[in-house]
């Protein structure tokens, strides 16, 4: 692998992150390339491709039409031939319309084929709410997808991740998601030199704690590293796990930290019935139910389609004062 | 009849055996399925022999195919032994996909075979997609994507017409048209019936051709294949056919008359070609027989490999729902 370390030292932002993760896969493998919605000309919705185009062309940086369904199949033929394409969905609803390429082909021709074809593709999707785009460019799907068995689904919340993850993925033999949540692109910090690649079989341990563990990915990790503090404050001592890889779980990390603290807080932007963070908590019960000091706990997006108006949107999405709040109630119940 | 098919003895031998074997093995996957030894849905190419057996005529082994659920004729056609796929039908582990496909999803990488698509539409996008990864990769291949008129009906059809015409990749979109999606007839489900004009909304140039004469479609792939390796991008071929069984196995065919099956049946691929070529003295009515007999006993021999073929162990259930490698 060449050129992997970040070329300006210094702060950088998640997009840029991503976009290096990109630069990188596109110099070191000659079978990837880009597909996708306005990420040539245009730099991509979120400008994370931008500058690609010019220094890769247009062969390997494809601009295509409005067709999700088409080009995220047309993605799983390549892989099927060899290639190692990099989608890009703009929007997980958006995701939606090539939602049959992806569960009925991607997800099942290498186990239906009897294992003759692997499907090597990486799509990445932007997911969840909090730029005031209501209803049909902020929801946080991503928990449908690590329902399907034959995917693996990422969801890279620190800038490390966003960086390193596209490689590991990329190294995987099956298709891989990587959801972005679209209020971190813009969230700015340094590199942590250490670190030059990313496990994505295994959650992390962000911060260490006693008392109550809060199981968050994506920018709900923020949203409890902040509550984190808050509760530090009160002398409550959180551990928060950044799950990251959303299939195949890490019940393992989950586990051991529910063993530490016998607690335990999980937040999803999804919407609570049938969440990810539902299976979560399951497992903790099938496989922890006697470590378990006190009931679970979910901080989850209210059912609601996402609505416009800033303050609903707020009270529609999981914050840190509910995190906050459940993490008290476990520990001190009234 | 094209002049471009070389009308010889050999050749038109070898299309009418194509089809008879065709034929032959569908007959005892019947015999199979009222036995319950093949399960689920069993949708036969009874009357539609020509379109696969005259489109593989035109392919080369580095090709690729990306076919649909009715595509036992397909598969065949394209020379996947019919001893892996009677197996896959009983679904053992001998069979092309370790009996985890079925009669719906024939894959095989040998002859690059993408399935086996029972999405209706589904398989359009995919070959998109291997056309475009040869052409990235340098192999002079052509696609072929074979789907039925239902698929004209649904979304991916436009976005992959559309993908592949602005990409201008080596696919040849072969719709076998059978009038029926299911029991939806095609007059009322299409408002532009005329299947073929659609392909010029993509400046995509297109032929439509009676599918029910195999040297006819032999002819016409070959034209437009040899187009697609000239670098002319994609071409469109309707091949125009007709269903004689029903739809499935679970169909009481409401939809059609017993006369209108009957006046396509006497246009068979089979009846009328072996008919013409005996009339004209290229083939004679003993060779046929032998024909008839050789693929008889080939079915005997894989009905008999499949019928030894073992279960895979339930502990494999898992086994390749994720790859630890892409395959070699």
């Amino acid at each position: 692998m060449s050129a992997s370390v970040n070329p300006t030292p210094g702060p950088i932002t998640y997009r840029e992150a991503c976009r290096q993760g990109l630069r990188d896969a596109l110099l070191n493998d000659p079978k990837t390339f880009l597909m996708g919605e306005d990420i040539g000309r245009y730099g991509g919705c979120y400008a994370v491709t931008k500058g690609l185009l010019d220094e890769f062309g247009e062969e390997r940086v494809r601009d295509t039409p409005l067709s999700e369904s088409a080009y995220v199949g047309a993605g799983i033929g390549a892989a099927l031939t060899g290639m190692r394409p990099i989608v890009e969905i703009m929007t997980v609803n958006f995701s939606l319309l090539a939602l049959d390429q992806i569960v009925n082909n991607a997800a099942t021709i290498p186990h239906m084929s009897g294992g003759q074809f692997a499907v090597p593709l990486v799509i990445r999707i932007a997911t969840g709410g909090g730029r005031r785009v209501a209803a049909q460019h902020s929801h946080s799907l991503e928990g449908w997808y690590a329902h399907i068995p034959g995917l693996r689904i990422l969801a890279p919340a620190v800038l490390e991740d966003a960086r390193f993850m596209l490689a590991a993925a990329l190294a995987d033999p099956n298709p891989v998601l990587i959801f972005e949540h679209v209020m971190l692109y813009n969230v700015e910090g340094e590199l942590d030199p250490a670190v030059i690649g990313v496990d994505i079989d295994r959650a992390k341990v962000r911060r260490e704690g006693s008392d109550v563990s809060v199981i968050a990915y994506g920018n709900g990790l923020f949203k409890a590293l902040a509550a984190a503090e808050t509760l530090a404050a009160d002398e409550i001592s959180s551990e928060v796990v950044d799950l990251r890889v959303l299939r195949p779980l890490d019940t393992a990390t989950i586990l051991a930290s529910v063993a530490k603290t016998r607690r335990c807080v999980i937040v999803d932007e999804g919407w609570k019935s049938g969440s990810l963070a539902a299976e979560i908590g399951m497992r903790i019960v099938e496989q922890a139910f006697f470590d378990l000091d006190a009931p679970l706990r979910r901080v989850c997006g209210r059912e609601v389609p996402m609505p416009y108006a800033a303050h609903l949107e707020d009270a529609a999405l999981p914050q840190a004062a509910d995190i906050v709040a459940a993490a008290r109630g476990l520990v001190h119940p009234a | 009849m094209s002049a471009r098919v070389h009308l010889d003895h050999d050749h038109v031998r070898h299309l009418l055996r194509q089809m008879i074997r065709i034929r032959h093995f569908e007959s005892k996957c019947v015999e199979l399925y009222q036995a319950q030894k093949i399960l689920g849905f069993l949708h036969l190419y009874d009357g539609e022999e020509a379109v696969s057996v005259g489109v593989m005529e035109a392919l080369r082994p580095e090709d690729a195919i990306v076919a649909t659920y009715r595509e036992h004729g397909q598969a065949i056609a394209r020379g996947i032994a019919m001893d892996v796929l009677m197996a896959e039908m009983l679904g053992k582990q001998e069979g092309c996909c370790r009996g985890r496909g079925g009669s719906m999803h024939i894959f095989d990488r040998k002859t690059r075979f993408y399935g086996g698509n029972a999405i209706v539409g589904g398989g359009l996008p995919l070959s998109v997609g291997v056309a475009l990864g040869d052409k990235m990769q340098g192999r002079p291949a052509v696609t072929a994507c074979f789907f039925g008129d239902g698929a004209v009906d649904e979304g991916e059809f436009h976005e992959s017409m559309n993908l592949a015409a602005v990409w201008r990749l080596p696919v040849l979109f072969v719709c076998e048209n059978n009038l029926y999606a299911m029991g939806m007839a095609l007059e009322r489900a299409e408002a532009q019936t005329d299947i073929v004009s659609k392909a010029a909304g993509y400046r995509m140039p297109g032929v439509a051709v009676d599918g029910m004469d195999v040297v006819a479609v032999e002819g016409a792939a070959r034209n437009a294949v040899e187009q697609i390796r000239a670098g002319g991008g994609p071409q469109f071929l309707e091949c125009r056919t007709y269903r004689f069984r029903a739809h499935s196995m679970f169909d009481a065919q409401q939809y059609r008359s017993k006369e209108e099956i009957e006046t396509w049946r006497k246009k068979g691929p089979i009846v009328r070609f072996q008919g013409w070529l005996v009339t004209n003295g290229l083939i004679r009515e003993d060779e046929v027989h032998r024909i008839e007999a050789e693929a008889e006993a080939e079915i005997k021999e894989a009905v008999a490999f499949a019928e030894a073929g073992t279960l895979e162990p339930v502990e494999e259930l898992e086994r390749f729902v994720t790859m630890d490698a892409v395959p070699a």
